[in-house]
């Protein structure tokens, strides 16, 4: 009973903020908007027994990609207005029924869906409790390589955005 | 008495993922664009965490952690090249940087 007050709340608060994402006219708007459904996502993660995932959602999400979000509004400025005139014919028409499709189908699948494909359905009655340590022991085993290979790829984007953000348009580097 | 089950999740997820489809494909500003990107990932982490439940398996919240690092990384990325665009033209529209077409 509690899980379905918090499902209609929280589920509620994560459509509107994504709304106000597509909708917002002023960035900063959307970006807050984008920061309620990311929190309600965390709610999702702890009601799902999955404590760690939700932690880091909110401290790596809603705390540091937010910010940084936030940052680089202000930084290019929200004062111009988005152009919203269309080149396409029927873009709109199309998209929306495009992401109609979309949810039809994933919702078919969701709701559907009896997950009695997978043979360790079985074992299914209790749910996995993701503790640190539980998450660690599969990151440090199984998934070890995949985990090394993450460490690359943000080492590789931390090189890549002082690549690109760091040179003046023109190629010099910024003096002194 | 109506249990919440993980095809609830997974709904509200197809929610989600469709709302940022509609807003990558109408808005113009990049940054816009990038938090429905955002949104969109988000979205398939609320589904890996249902199905890891349904199944029983933690593997579900392994791959949100994957998820969410490449996440962290593309935001880092596209920002810089976000930032780097716009000190050259001005402008943050999408619309406007149409010169590589053919």
């Amino acid at each position: 009973m509690i899980e379905l007050v918090i499902f209609i709340v929280m589920g509620a608060a994560a459509i509107g903020g994504a709304l106000a994402v597509i909708f917002a006219k002023n960035p900063v708007y959307g970006a807050l908007g984008l920061l309620g459904t990311l929190f309600s996502l965390g709610v999702f993660y702890v009601v799902n027994l999955a404590h760690l995932v939700a932690a880091v959602q909110v401290i790596v999400y809603a705390g540091a990609v937010l910010t940084l979000f936030l940052f680089v509004i202000m930084m290019i400025g929200v004062d111009k207005d988005e152009d919203t005139t269309e080149k396409l014919r029927f873009h709109r028409p199309l998209v929306g029924g495009l992401a109609v499709i979309t949810l039809a189908v994933g919702g078919a699948l969701a709701l559907g869906g009896r997950f009695d494909w997978v043979p360790t359905v079985a074992g299914a009655e209790t749910p996995p409790n993701g503790t640190v340590e539980a998450l660690a022991g599969r990151l440090f085993t199984d998934w070890v390589l995949a985990f090394e290979v993450t460490a690359l790829l943000l080492t590789i984007a931390a090189a890549g955005a002082v690549a690109l953000a760091y040179f003046k348009p023109d190629g010099s580097e910024p003096e002194e | 008495m109506i249990e919440v089950t993980a095809g609830w999740y997974m709904s509200l997820a197809a929610v989600l993922f469709s709302i940022g489809l509609l807003g990558i494909l109408v808005r113009r500003n990049a940054l816009i664009m990038f938090m429905c990107v955002e949104l969109m990932l988000n979205a398939v982490n609320l589904t890996f965490v249902a199905a890891g439940r349904a199944l029983g398996s933690l593997e579900g919240q392994v791959s949100v952690f994957f998820v969410l690092v490449v996440a962290a990384a593309e935001v880092v990325v596209g920002l810089a090249i976000i930032v780097a665009i716009f000190r050259r033209r001005e402008s943050a529209s999408v619309d406007e940087l149409s010169e590589l077409r053919g």
